[in-house]
């Protein structure tokens, strides 16, 4: 078995007004399904260990996240050995209905941007509203960041973390840093 | 900028999350059908000046389509909503004819 790589090998930059990590290799699995069906709620409560998460929304618990990315289609981030076994109760329990499970963990990049300044850094970069009382811990949003598009979540206070399509991850890494650079901050949150 | 609300992930997304698909509720003619059906289908578009009913699609979001009302000269937005119908749901035509009276568009008036 090869050694998993990602894509920027872990690089990590503070240099700036916020810590800037690319964090993996992360396990990722995109789940579809109809999530009003129970049958597909118990399946990925069983398999993941969380419950559905509302609109927008990501369930956390342990190393596992669950993020709601369109009404009906899930991500599942869990630790990058865990994804076979994972897909493989997934699609167990899922057999028979009309839904989806494939591991996309080496399609794609994770970063973290962390401090008091992540917001702002965000900010700077995507059209969603940031505003602290917009965007609190646990809430998920797809949107774009500068030319590519992206998906965040607020793991916790001041520490946001990125999913991007792999092909982009040093373009979101250049984008993150420029962002950040010393003396850039902004004061407006 | 224009910003729509997408029924989907019940985003206020603005122009650049979104991507343009034309005209709405554009009605496709199959196999059997007539050339000036099939013409309609193709090319035939109203490109109206006011009230006018497109798709769009969320495609930096949640990835799906969905339909927008709005006005092509004031770029007022009258709503969204689901792409998964073939004609403006009442609702969205009643906001409209409360701020357009008398307006129509194709068959829906």
């Amino acid at each position: 078995m090869s050694e998993p790589v990602s894509a920027l090998g872990g690089v990590t930059w503070a240099d700036g007004i916020a810590q800037i990590a690319e964090i993996g290799p992360q396990g990722m699995i995109t789940l579809r399904g109809d999530f009003d069906d129970p049958e597909f709620r118990v399946a990925v409560k069983n398999a993941v260990g969380l419950d559905m998460p509302g609109q927008r929304a990501v369930q956390m618990s342990g190393e596992n996240t669950l993020c709601w990315m369109s009404p009906d289609e899930l991500l599942v981030l869990c630790p990058y050995g865990d994804v076979a076994a994972m897909l493989a109760a997934l699609t167990s329990a899922l057999a028979g209905h009309h839904a989806l499970a494939v591991n996309v963990s080496d399609a794609r990049a994770v970063f973290r941007v962390t401090g008091p300044y992540a917001r702002e850094i965000m900010a700077k970069l995507t059209p969603a509203d940031l505003a602290p009382d917009a965007f609190k811990t646990g809430m998920f949003r797809r949107t774009r960041m500068a030319q590519v598009p992206a998906a965040f979540f607020l793991r916790e206070t001041d520490s946001f973390e990125i999913v991007c399509f792999r092909s982009v991850a040093q373009y979101m890494f250049d984008l993150l840093k420029t962002a950040a650079q010393p003396g850039s901050e902004v004061g407006y949150f | 900028m224009l910003i729509l609300h997408c029924p989907y992930c019940g985003v206020d997304a603005d122009e650049t999350e979104l991507h343009a698909g034309g005209e709405a509720h554009v009605k496709r003619y199959g196999p059997g059908s007539s050339d000036a059906e099939f013409e309609s289908y193709l090319f035939v578009r109203e490109n109206p000046k006011g009230v006018h009913f497109e798709r769009w699609r969320h495609a930096n979001g949640c990835g799906k389509w969905f339909h927008a009302a709005r006005c092509t000269s004031t770029l007022e937005v009258f709503g969204t909503y689901s792409a998964q119908t073939t004609e403006p749901p009442q609702e969205i035509k009643d906001k409209i004819s409360a701020k357009r009276p008398g307006w129509s568009w194709r068959e829906f008036a």
